[in-house]
């Protein structure tokens, strides 16, 4: 018992930092910050200086790679001047553009959220049912219940693959809706 | 011909102009209005007025002008479009009659155009929240994680557990109990039983045609059932085939 104590201790942080860049690696969706420090058995702190001190690192480095976190966890993925090379080898093309009409209900959605059909008719001055439609088959919005209110309309909101899919760490990342008052013309 | 596959666009470019060719020849350029207040939002910004202080009149004629023309060109006007056509009609008559000026009522009066602008922000916040989510999606699609691992979840031959076997092994099971119920289904008359029949019937009336015997029977593997019977029977017991003419009817004779 003493001796696991001890070894556990003896780790130095830049061991610490090898493993989570392992396990960043390893893991085939952005790992937390909770799952790094349970499997370490290090506690949250730790953890966080260790991510911290790898992302600087990949930084520094300037490479092919980056370190950043989304959808609430860390992930180490292609930086963006590549792109052309790495579709060239993957033979894909980028998925196709959601309309604006999509784009503008999926913006109301993610700012009003839980939000009801009526509502978003209501900002949008327009019907748009078959945009929700694309974006629920997208899987970018999901069904958050129904609002207790007359006919019980259903309410929705945004997904974790609307976080993967706009590089978002979480809904806070999102820059305040007020903010985009200033460019109003 | 335009590509149908749009892989980027400009947020703002892409809205519908009306340029004036000659006195009264009207040349347009359709984009993509994603409904009324959209429109609205456009003729505000082209005509450079404050949106604060819209010019209900000139911007009413401008947009009655619009829907004019989208009937003109056999653009299907959306009812969203109508619905606000009436508004800027109501609000703009509104605002064309004389106001009953007292000190009270001064300060209550409300800005017919009041709601009609708070909607028109409330719709621009959102218009430019979506260009950012256009931004961000532009770049997130550059940006790769690694591929999938033989150990990640989507390789079925490592990640199967002795309860997905457990799951197919009752698929497969429940497949054979659908087979046998058919089987069953059909009915059929077992070897041994059409024997035993047979068997019955020659021994009570010493002798049985075979033509009226085959006949008898409702299906191809009842009859081949039946055939083989009769071949079994002559053989295994004392049963004689017997014909009196040639092509004449069989008779099956105990001897």
């Amino acid at each position: 018992m003493d001796l696991e104590i001890e070894e556990k201790q003896t780790r130095s942080i830049s061991e610490i930092v090898s493993i989570v860049e392992a396990l960043v690696f390893v893991a085939d969706e952005p790992i937390t910050v909770k799952t790094l420090s349970d499997v370490l058995e290090e506690d949250r702190e730790t953890v966080e200086a260790a991510v911290e001190q790898l992302k600087q690192e990949y930084e520094e480095r300037e490479g092919g790679l980056q370190l950043r976190e989304i959808a609430g966890g860390w992930q180490i993925s292609t930086r963006t001047e590549y792109h052309e090379e790495i579709r060239k080898y993957l033979k894909t093309r980028p998925n196709a553009k959601l309309s604006l009409a999509a784009l503008e209900t999926l913006a109301v959605i993610a700012y009003k959220q839980p939000v009801t059909v009526p509502e978003i008719l209501e900002i949008r001055g327009v019907q748009s049912a078959s945009a929700i439609k694309t974006l629920l088959d997208k899987k970018l919005i999901t069904a958050k219940g129904r609002k207790e209110t007359v006919g019980r309309p259903m309410m929705y909101g945004t997904s974790k693959d609307f976080l993967l899919q706009f590089g978002l760490k979480d809904l806070s990342e999102l820059p305040s809706i007020e903010d985009f008052e200033d460019l109003a013309a | 011909m335009e590509q149908t596959e749009q892989l980027s666009f400009d947020f703002y470019k892409e809205t519908a102009e009306i340029t004036r060719e000659s006195r009264d020849e009207l040349k347009l350029h359709m984009g993509e209005f994603n409904g009324p207040l959209d429109l609205l939002l456009y003729l505000i910004k082209q005509e450079q007025a404050n949106i604060f202080d819209i010019p209900i009149a000139r911007i009413t004629d401008e947009y009655l002008k619009y829907i004019r023309l989208m009937k003109h060109l056999d653009i299907s006007v959306a009812g969203d479009f109508l619905v606000m056509a009436a508004t800027l009609i109501e609000i703009k008559s509104k605002m064309l009659l004389p106001k009953e000026i007292t000190e009270e009522a001064e300060e209550e009066m409300e800005d017919p155009r009041e709601l009609l602008v708070r909607q028109l922000l409330e719709h621009q916040k959102f218009k430019n929240a979506a260009q950012m989510l256009y931004e961000r999606t532009t770049v997130e699609q550059a940006v790769f994680p690694r591929g999938k691992l033989e150990s990640d979840e989507n390789n079925a031959e490592t990640n199967a557990s002795v309860f997905d076997l457990l799951t197919v092994f009752q698929k497969i099971l429940s497949r054979h109990i659908e087979e046998v119920q058919l089987e069953i289904e059909r009915e059929e008359i077992t070897l041994a039983e059409m024997l035993k029949s047979l068997k019955k019937r020659i021994f009570a009336n010493k002798q049985l045609s075979l033509l009226a015997f085959f006949e008898e029977m409702h299906t191809r593997r009842e009859l081949v059932t039946a055939f083989i019977a009769v071949l079994e029977i002559v053989r295994t017991e004392s049963v004689k085939l017997m014909q009196t003419t040639t092509f004449g009817d069989i008779i099956l004779k105990k001897v």
